[in-house]
């Protein structure tokens, strides 16, 4: 038997005063201010990629693109260093992938979210993420050049001067490839949370293993969202600079790198270089912005793909 | 009829394949702790090799030091000199100064474009902002070093007639382009993530759209809004090629907005190039990088717990 | 910025006894004829209803028959999802609810809801009542004491937090959020309440608490509730409405709808033939 509750009856008093509602304003403060910081944001970026367009495309022609360049970056092309931002980032594309896509799958197929194990990992993965690029770089000289490097040339290279044991193309790689590890994984991770869970349990009904189902149906499936993180990852590796500064990049090579313990120029490090440390600013800036120009063009198309592609697979992701 | 028969599965290979995966993942994690050690090793002799830690020692690099005789004792940066100064104090100001000036500029419009796209902007203009953002993220930070250096000085230079071209003002404002996107992203998030619930309960007291939106949805993201400005400012304080291209790089302590300054990160990216392998300069620096690490590592744990917390309550409401 | 004010409301006294001898009865809110649509869709059909002043009336019917979206009609609330469409009339008071008043919001300080899950806002108890009464121009610092304090005690929640005002809204169970969520609706001093299954999430015994304050309530409002539980319709309600796939089946007397019902549809319902 539930006990009767007792009801507090509400006092017979009246409010004395009334209440007065206003007619309201028409909130036109605070959607025009935020709408203008939107506008500014807008503006301001116009403002620097029509500087940046303006000043460069006059000098971006099928010869500056594949010739090096002459009279002390005064004149000539920039091929050297396209050559080694392409080189650069498909080394790293080759290390970052395969561990990356393994990490997301481990963590995605393998452990539960809320396992201790997989907090672990989000920490670090997050924790890399905010890691500040010249911090990467320091990584780069101290472990690969100093320990790595160093190691391999004491084993292998007795006696002989410095082989692995310095700035080279392989090192600014595999640190890049650091710098990167937590875009594929994110993006990966989006991709495999669109495999509805029915294609992998039809896989398993039909005897495979875990280890087969991972790599003929749930791989290939997330294959999309391995593009993108790559096409990301390579987007932003090739447009950090303070990794690679002392990990293999050079201003001047009469070379290209062909050997993975060679240097190579990079179109990051020729603009920070051109531009801080050029003898006749005045004379370089069309070679300077022309670089610039190339690099962002490269950067926005890859970034461009990249969403195309994640967009797509989010539509899919929808319907499905 | 034919018979099939089926291979036997090699249970080595499944084991061997599945530790595979299992060490691939743990990837992050080492290379966290990898950072961490072979960054602290180089700068372990400023603790353990008296030489070092005579000339920049823990206390050297933090208290003002005497270094002639019968001049007064001053915070000083200039490892290259007679008498090498090894101070940290005018580099915390620097890397201090450019960070709140990229707060200062960033905070207001990253904030205020986050509130116009959650709450007043129809779908179509979201779908153009979203772009428009994700633009600016996209922007290597050399390039905005470039800017900064090649044009906004001279603009601000004309604008206010300074004598130092490049300066903190110079790089703060370049620095808060570079953090925009992320205030934005997080705040954006927190208040598209007030339920609708929430929303309706406010409307049915009688609030007009955007007296919900400035008296209920904002202040409900407040902890958020915070984790994303806490996560901005730990990039602002890392960024290297930014400071390092259009700050001037000049160790001055000083509380003026428009004088040259030099950040931790600059100071490691300019000086590292010509420092000889082992020597105490070499250590100092990978001192600062350890100081950097932990520090950023320090502020975006800060701002994802934040977020995970907020996470959690929200979603223990709508339970 | 004019000054004239929108709506200017007094304390409402407890009336006199309502006498049987009141032969003509006062309709606070009437609806005819109204049609309703999710963009083609349409999902009300000539519905006609009269709610009576003081009164709770019921709304019954199996899910997905249009009840909640008549009753969020009755406060403007679909105006807030795009597409929607109100073709008929909704008068409160006599007044064309939808014709004649621009701004959405000024209905919805007369007509309050208190919402299936209770949602009150991530601030403080005090702040959540106060909430309805800061949006709409109330500066007067004691007045908003006031007006807080009498709305819990009209809900029934006054002892429970009058110490506790500047804590968390969510530190209150489910039951004791839900009477913040009427006292926040009372606040304002609405002269209609909707409620849309207010105890559905609630154990029993909240449940009855939240029963017994409509009783009380009905007092001094005109209470519309749409519920699934037929016994507490039974219990609290003084007319009842069927709602069938958008068409408003049958209305009347509840004791009439309960033991009498005049459509089969209704009688299949109330007997649990389905639903």
């Amino acid at each position: 038997m539930i006990e009767p509750i007792k009801i507090d009856r509400p006092p017979d008093r009246q409010i004395p005063r009334e209440l007065v509602f206003r007619p309201k304003s028409s909130g036109v403060v605070p959607r025009g201010l935020t709408l203008a910081a939107v506008l500014i944001i807008v503006v301001i970026l116009a403002i620097i990629l029509g500087n940046i367009f303006i000043g460069g495309v006059g000098t971006i022609n099928w010869k500056f693109l594949t010739h090096p360049p002459e009279q002390g970056m005064e004149a000539g092309g920039i091929f050297p260093a396209i050559f080694g931002t392409v080189a650069l980032v498909i080394l790293m594309v080759i290390a970052v992938v395969p561990v990356g896509v393994l990490t997301a799958v481990f963590l995605h197929e393998y452990t539960s979210p809320t396992s201790r194990v997989t907090r672990l990992i989000r920490v670090a993965i997050n924790n890399l993420a905010g890691v500040p690029s010249i911090v990467f770089g320091l990584f780069g000289l101290g472990f690969f050049i100093g320990f790595v490097g160093g190691a391999f040339d004491s084993i292998f290279y007795r006696g002989e001067g410095p082989v692995w044991g310095q700035p080279a193309i392989i090192w600014a790689a595999l640190t890049l490839a650091l710098l990167t590890l937590p875009v594929v994984i994110v993006s990966t991770e989006e991709a495999l949370r669109t495999i509805p869970s029915e294609i992998k349990d039809a896989s398993y009904a039909l005897g495979a293993t875990r280890l087969q189902t991972i790599a003929r149906v749930i791989i290939p499936q997330a294959l999309p969202g391995v593009f993108t993180g790559s096409i990301l990852a390579v987007s932003r590796g090739a447009g950090e600079v303070a990794p690679i500064m002392f990990t293999g990049a050079a201003y001047y090579l009469p070379y290209l790198p062909t050997r993975l313990n060679d240097q190579f120029m990079e179109l990051g490090y020729h603009i920070y270089v051109m531009a801080t440390q050029s003898p006749d600013i005045e004379a370089t800036k069309p070679i300077l912005y022309g670089t610039v120009l190339v690099l962002l063009l490269l950067t926005f198309m890859l970034n461009f793909v990249a969403i195309m592609i994640r967009s797509r697979m989010r539509k899919k992701r929808v319907n499905a | 009829m034919k018979e099939i028969k089926f291979k036997p599965k090699s249970k080595l290979k499944e084991f061997l394949g599945e530790k595979f995966i299992a060490v691939n993942a743990f990837a992050a994690l080492i290379g966290i702790l990898l950072i961490f050690t072979f960054i602290f090793k180089e700068a372990l002799p400023i603790f353990t090799d008296s030489e070092t830690r005579e000339e920049a020692g823990v206390d050297k690099m933090v208290f003002k030091q005497e270094y002639y005789e019968g001049r007064p004792s001053k915070w000083s940066w200039q490892p290259n000199s007679e008498v090498p100064k090894y101070s940290l104090f005018p580099l915390f100001i620097g890397s201090l100064k450019a960070a709140l000036i990229a707060m200062l500029f960033a905070v207001p419009l990253g904030v205020g474009a986050a509130i116009y796209s959650s709450e007043f902007a129809s779908r179509r203009m979201r779908e153009l902002i979203k772009p428009v953002i994700e633009l600016l993220a996209a922007l290597p930070s050399v390039v905005l070093g470039f800017f900064a250096l090649i044009v906004l000085a001279t603009f601000i230079q004309n604008l206010l007639g300074l004598t130092f071209r490049l300066n903190a003002l110079n790089a703060g404002i370049a620095l808060g382009l570079a953090v925009i996107p992320i205030v934005f992203t997080v705040a954006e998030d927190a208040m598209t993530s007030v339920p609708q619930s929430l929303r309706d309960a406010a409307i049915a007291l009688g609030a007009s759209p955007w007296q919900v939106s400035v008296s209920m949805v904002f202040p409900a993201a407040l902890p958020g809004i915070a984790a994303g400005v806490v996560l901005g400012f730990g990039r602002a304080i890392g960024e290297t090629m930014i400071v390092l291209m259009a700050s001037g790089n000049a160790a001055i302590i000083s509380a003026s907005l428009t004088d040259s300054v030099r950040t931790f990160s600059a100071t490691i990216a300019a000086e590292l190039a010509e420092v000889v392998f082992g020597s105490t300069h070499y250590s100092v620096l990978f001192f600062i990088g350890t100081l950097l690490f932990v520090l950023t590592f320090v502020i975006n744990l800060t701002g994802d717990m934040v977020l995970h917390k907020l996470k959690e309550r929200l979603q223990g409401k709508l339970r | 910025m004019p000054d004239k004010p929108v709506k200017t409301v007094n304390h409402e006294e407890p009336g006199e006894k309502v006498t049987e001898a009141e032969t003509k009865p006062d309709f606070k809110m009437t609806v005819e004829n109204v049609d309703f649509f999710y963009g083609d869709h349409q999902v009300l059909f000539d519905v006609s209803l009269n709610m009576e002043k003081n009164r709770v009336t019921a709304l019954i019917g199996p899910s997905g028959c249009g009840k909640s979206t008549f009753l969020r009609s009755l406060n403007r609330m679909n105006d807030t999802i795009p597409g929607t469409r109100l073709e008929g009339t909704v008068k409160l008071d006599g007044v064309d609810i939808y014709r004649n008043l621009k701004d959405p919001s000024a209905v919805r300080t007369r007509v309050g809801m208190v919402f299936q899950k209770s949602n009150p806002f991530p601030k403080s108890i005090y702040d959540n009542v106060a909430y309805g009464l800061k949006v709409n121009g109330i500066k007067d610092r004691h007045l908003i004491r006031e007006v807080v304090e009498d709305s819990l005690k009209r809900a029934f929640l006054w002892d429970e937090v009058k110490d506790i005002l500047s804590q968390s809204a969510y530190m209150l169970s489910g039951g004791q959020q839900q009477r913040l969520c009427i006292a926040r609706a009372l606040a304002i001093k609405p002269e209609v309440i909707l409620m849309d299954e207010p105890a559905s999430a609630l154990d029993p015994i909240s449940t009855s608490r939240i029963e017994d304050l409509i009783g009380e309530l009905k007092k001094h409002y005109t209470i519309v509730i749409v519920t699934h539980n037929m016994q507490q319709a039974g219990r609290i309600s003084d007319h009842t409405a069927f709602f069938f796939e958008g068409v408003m089946v049958e209305f009347g007397e509840t004791e009439r709808i309960f033991t009498k019902p005049a459509m089969k549809k209704t009688e299949d319902y109330i007997t649990g033939r389905f639903g």
